[in-house]
């Protein structure tokens, strides 16, 4: 199961803070600033995985990450996942929202807050993998979208 | 654009614009005011707004400040109608998860009004914040719909997925919610659906359904088998959108392959045969060139491999594909790929538990030694560490101890403890030789002193102190590594103690002489804590009794300000008090106050399981191996024996051995490396007498006579019957004895028809080297007549004192002419030690408390020894009683073990002693204890003892 999904910058500044467990706010943001401590100071080219942080339940759960110019995607799993499949998957979120954001950067990550929680959300349900197939996902999303631009027209 | 709106809201706010955390914080407040007082405010605020502020809550609260309102708006939002206000509503309620129960209330009526539906887009929202919040009110609303959802005919495909995650996220929170029923068959049969994404939803269900309910789930086992062959055995073309990089569904693979781990393998030949066909497929396809150069194609092919190698490690029973797994993980180990590396290390550790592949994993020992050098990445190291503590075994252990110490010089801090306790559990568990044994913990402590916890340094003290072969070599190597000038205050405190107990093992080397020892161990005083200066002067007063020429020094010290008058009430307490102890008590209170420290009581459990486990028949080199196995074991498994934890709160404070009596071991504790000490023994012994029974000596007198009887140890438990017997003469005694004195009658017959003249029997005690300046035994008698007629008896009556325990049995010389030749024979009296026993009976209670009372090295002696004799009970009871001791009933927890104890009386005292043999009939073998308050009682009574069974 994944127990968070957390994506910051270089900075450590949280863009994108899913947890699939229940943590109350105050520990929530000290497992951001703790994991974002322990990948900050691995070089790159090195193993994607790492034992997670005191908080998130140390060594029996797994930290895997990818780092992507100025952003790092960490997923939060515990042994019951494939650590490879993980780290695809984390490409496949991140190939998804380049798709839908036309060369996705960070920025995106801010402005479209609600928009990628929701691609979020086609890719991972309550922890589980839901989805894998891109076209699928983005499929989903496209949906989304006509339906929004419907209500926008109904408004109009 | 409405939607650049919302984006232009988070710009306004977005940290970019703020130059300090302080001016991020008063824009966020003002912005949190705003919003709030929009919603309180008068105006209805129109769908539109509400979904601005509630995404600008989102990412306040994104950016680490509380919201604590903006619930109720978003409540209204996901109640809404529309889609997009649905939608956002969700997520808040997902992200800002709120225990409210009125806000749960709405909340789960307006879950079930989308879920009612019909509308698959809010049927899939209303699922996704079931599974998101997953709380037990949320299971109590739908646990019952939700299955129904999944299996009906006609969901939808997305809303089955859906579904399928939904109900594992209740089941996980509240498995009593979930009931097991109609529906199961029907989600087993979701492994055959033709949606590949709900497969995989519905795989990952079933597993963690049949981790709790195996029987229920066991047809999934042949349905994923043939689920996976299909994936396997397919093109890579074949399943379009689910082929990740050319390789066809690694996800779902990976989750079938997970899934078949939570059972046995398949009983079904026919089912067995196919999946063990997919997983040889899998080990195949790692050999075929990469079918592209992206990274993303070898993650998926090797995660759905490295999961085919768990699954053939989890069935552990094809050695084949063990073997293959084996070497597919020693050729990751060597990949360039850090992940692979740190994966191939990972799964070897788990197969270097299987008999079948331990041997396999052995062989790459060099690579992995050399990753722990070479890695660049602490993760990896970190694997290739608990790699070479999984594959350590005895053959290997001395590598491996030695490279992971050299590694540890340089490993990072946040693993060194793990390591230190890794590197001192394999050097416990295989140490052979103690003495590397401690150079490894002094090792350890050199390296890390700051990482080796009280439980390591505890536990190498406890081991010098139940082993003594090792103590003079400990005394040594710590009073060679307290030399350095700066060494680690863990390294003063098992200096200290253990120079304290056995300093005098060394005192005689000038070098190391009392006063040097002393004032190497007073040069670090000053530089320790309270607890260490505690013990160091605890080590003092011991220093005190062993060496009477340092007092004075060490009362001086004592004396001083700076400890008489200590800040620290227990370093004052411990001066004042042993400042006086060294003044008003006797040599002889000393010695006793201070005596060395009895060894650790041992866990009796650990052992007894070794012994189950041993099997076959006894050979030399099993002997080597019992007791090497049982010294392991006696000084504890991997963890710290918690008998000696808990009864000794610390050795510092325990040092004198004057704290709470430890608690009553379930067990007398078994000696620990006494086997050796008796081997020495036991040779000298027989060394030094050479009247020992059967030897030639014994009939020196009689050189062309062929010997009749060898006299001697079948008297050991018997006091009566034929001592000696020739063609010439019979030697027949009759004994007893009571407390320190005995009367023995020797009846001798002249075989013959010619009279015996000048017949001059002489008994004479024979004593060890010390007989000159003192007499063991008294030996008074009559002279007998000295003509014995052909065909007569004569009788003499020899009258015995035991002064002191002695080993050297008197010696009967006879003289007489027979014919015209002058004869002359000598044979051993069988008057023992153990003759002067009196038996006590005593309870089990009493026993083990002596048995406690009686645990320093010299007072026990132990011997292993293999079975003479057929291992009878009855006889082996009847042995004992004829020894002379009490043959205790229902006190050894093992009912197969004897225990007996008794006193051994002599004029000069009385010695109390314990005894304990413990059979193995597998091994043919008997462990003999003695325990007695004085060392050559034991030592003696120890050889007699042995020689019986």
């Amino acid at each position: 199961m994944i127990q968070a999904i957390l994506v910051f910058n270089n900075h450590g500044k949280p863009r994108l803070v899913r947890f699939y467990q229940h943590f109350p706010e105050e520990i929530q943001q000290q497992i951001v600033r703790e994991t974002f401590h322990l990948v900050l100071k691995r070089d790159d080219n090195i193993c994607n995985f790492l034992e997670g942080g005191s908080l998130i339940g140390g060594s029996d759960y797994k930290l895997i990450y990818r780092h992507y110019a100025t952003l790092y995607f960490v997923f939060c799993v515990d042994s019951s996942e494939s650590e490879l499949g993980i780290l695809d998957l984390i490409q496949v979120f991140v190939e998804t929202l380049d798709k839908c954001f036309e060369n996705v950067c960070e920025l995106d990550l801010i402005f479209h807050m609600d928009k990628v929680h929701y691609i979020l959300q086609e890719v991972v349900m309550g922890g589980m993998v839901l989805e894998t197939n891109m076209n699928e996902i983005v499929a989903q999303i496209e949906a989304q979208n006509r339906l929004e631009k419907s209500e926008v027209r109904q408004v109009l | 654009n409405k939607n650049s709106c919302v984006e232009a809201g988070i710009r306004g706010i977005c940290v970019g614009r703020c130059k300090s955390k302080e001016a991020e914080i008063k824009r966020i407040n003002k912005e949190l005011a705003n919003i709030r007082s929009k919603f309180k405010g008068d105006k209805a605020l129109d769908g539109y707004s509400k979904k601005k502020y509630v995404c600008k809550l989102l990412f306040i609260f994104l950016l680490g400040h509380d919201i604590d309102f903006g619930h109720m708006e978003a409540v209204n939002l996901l109640s809404s109608n529309r889609y997009t206000e649905k939608q956002i509503g969700y997520l808040f309620i997902s992200v800002l998860v709120n225990s409210n129960s009125e806000l749960i209330r709405l909340i789960n009526n307006a879950i079930k009004n989308d879920l009612a539906s019909r509308n698959p887009t809010f049927m899939g929202l209303a699922l996704h914040c079931i599974a998101n919040v997953g709380s037990r009110e949320m299971a109590e609303a739908f646990a019952g719909e939700v299955p129904k959802i999944l299996v009906a005919g006609d969901t939808m495909d997305s809303v089955k997925q859906s579904a399928a995650l939904c109900l594992l996220r209740l089941y996980r929170t509240s498995p009593d919610l979930v009931p097991m029923g109609d529906w199961t068959s029907r989600v087993v049969h979701l492994l055959n659906d033709q949606h590949l994404g709900v497969v995989t939803a519905a795989t990952s269900l079933i597993t963690t359904l049949a981790q709790k309910n195996p029987e229920e789930f066991k047809t999934s086992v042949s349905l994923a088998v043939s689920r996976l062959s299909r994936i396997v055995t397919s093109a890579s073309t074949d399943l379009q959108d689910y082929t990740y990089y050319f390789v066809p569904a690694p996800w779902l693979s990976v989750k079938l392959l997970r899934l078949l781990q939570c059972y046995p393998p398949p009983e079904d030949p026919a089912v067995r045969g196919r999946l063990t066909e997919c997983l040889e497929t899998i080990l195949n396809k790692a050999q075929e060139p990469p079918k592209s150069k992206k990274v993303q194609h070898s993650n998926a092919k090797n995660a759905v491999l490295f999961e085919a190698i768990s699954l053939i490690i989890h069935h552990d029973s094809e050695p084949n594909l063990l073997v293959r797994a084996c070497n597919q993980l020693g050729q990751f180990l060597q990949h360039r790929e850090t992940n692979l590396r740190y994966l191939a290390l990972e799964s070897m550790c788990t197969l270097a538990s299987s008999e079948f592949s331990h041997e396999a994993v052995k062989t790459h020992i060099d690579t992995v030694i050399n990753a722990l050098k070479t890695e660049r990445d602490v993760s990896v190291r970190q694997r290739a560490v608990d790699l070479l503590y999984a594959m350590c075994d005895r053959s290997n252990a001395q590598q491996i101890v030695a490279e992971m110490l050299s590694y540890l010089e340089t490993a990072d801090y946040s693993i060194r403890e793990e390591i230190v306790l890794k590197v001192a559990i394999l050097a416990e568990k295989y140490a052979v030789d103690y003495a590397w044994y401690v150079d490894t913990i002094l090792n350890l402590i050199r390296i890390a002193g700051d990482y080796v916890s009280e439980e390591v340094w505890y536990r190498v003290i406890q081991i010098v102190i139940n082993r003594d072969d090792v103590q003079g070599y400990a005394a040594k190597t710590v009073f060679e590594a307290l030399q350095a000038p700066a060494c680690h205050e863990n390294l003063v405190k098992v200096g200290g103690y253990i120079l304290g107990e056995f300093g005098n093992l060394i005192a005689g080397d000038p070098r190391s002489s009392p006063l040097v020892q002393f004032n190497l161990l007073h040069s670090k005083f000053h530089l320790c804590s309270v607890p260490t200066r505690a013990l160091l002067l605890s080590t003092y007063i011991k220093f005190v009794n062993l060496f009477p020429e340092v007092k004075p020094t060490i009362q001086d010290v004592l004396r001083g300000d700076s400890q008489l008058r200590n800040a620290d009430v227990e370093l004052q307490q411990r001066a004042v008090e042993y400042l006086r102890l060294s003044t008003v008590a006797s040599t002889d209170i000393l010695a006793t106050v201070l005596e060395e420290m009895p060894p650790f009581p041992e866990r009796e459990s650990s052992i007894l399981a070794k012994l189950k486990k041993k099997k076959g028949p006894s050979t030399v080199t099993d002997l080597e191996d019992t007791k090497r196995e049982r010294s392991v074991d006696v000084n504890g498994g991997p963890e710290p024996a918690p008998a000696s934890a808990s009864s000794t709160p610390s050795p510092s404070a325990d040092l004198l051995g004057l704290g709470a009596a430890p608690a009553a071991p379930t067990g007398p504790p078994p000696s620990s490396g006494g086997g050796l000490l008796v081997d020495v023994f036991s040779d000298s012994a027989s060394a030094a007498a050479p009247l020992a029974p059967g030897s030639e000596d014994n009939f020196r007198a009689f050189p062309k006579h062929p010997r009749i009887s060898a006299g001697g140890s079948e008297f050991v438990c018997k006091n009566n019957g034929v001592l000696f017997e020739n063609q010439l003469l019979q030697i027949g005694l009759k004994s007893e004895f009571r407390q320190n004195l005995g009367r023995m009658f020797i009846f001798y017959g002249n075989k013959t028809s010619t009279q015996f003249l000048n017949f001059t029997p002489t008994p004479v005690p024979r004593c060890g080297l010390d007989s000159l300046t003192r007499t063991h035994l008294n030996l008074q008698t009559k002279p007998v007549d000295p003509t014995v007629d052909g065909g007569a008896q004569v009788q003499q009556v020899v009258n015995i004192e035991c002064v002191s325990d002695f080993t050297e049995a008197p010696v009967l010389n006879i003289q007489f002419r027979y014919g015209g030749t002058f004869q002359n024979v000598s044979v051993q009296l069988p008057i023992t030690l153990n003759k002067f026993f009196q038996p006590t009976e005593m309870s089990s209670q009493d026993f083990f408390q002596r048995w406690k009372q009686l645990s320093n090295p010299q007072q026990e002696v132990q011997n292993i020894f293999k079975a003479k004799h057929p291992m009878d009970t009855e006889i082996t009871k009847a042995k004992i009683i004829g020894f002379g001791s009490a043959l205790l009933e229902e006190v050894d927890p093992n009912p197969a073990n004897f225990v007996g104890a008794g006193i051994i009386h002599t004029k000069t005292s009385q010695t109390g002693c314990l005894l304990r043999l413990e059979p193995n009939l597998q091994a043919q073998m008997y462990r003999l204890t003695l325990r007695t308050s004085k060392e050559t009682v034991s030592q003696r009574l120890c050889e007699l003892l042995s020689q019986q069974f």
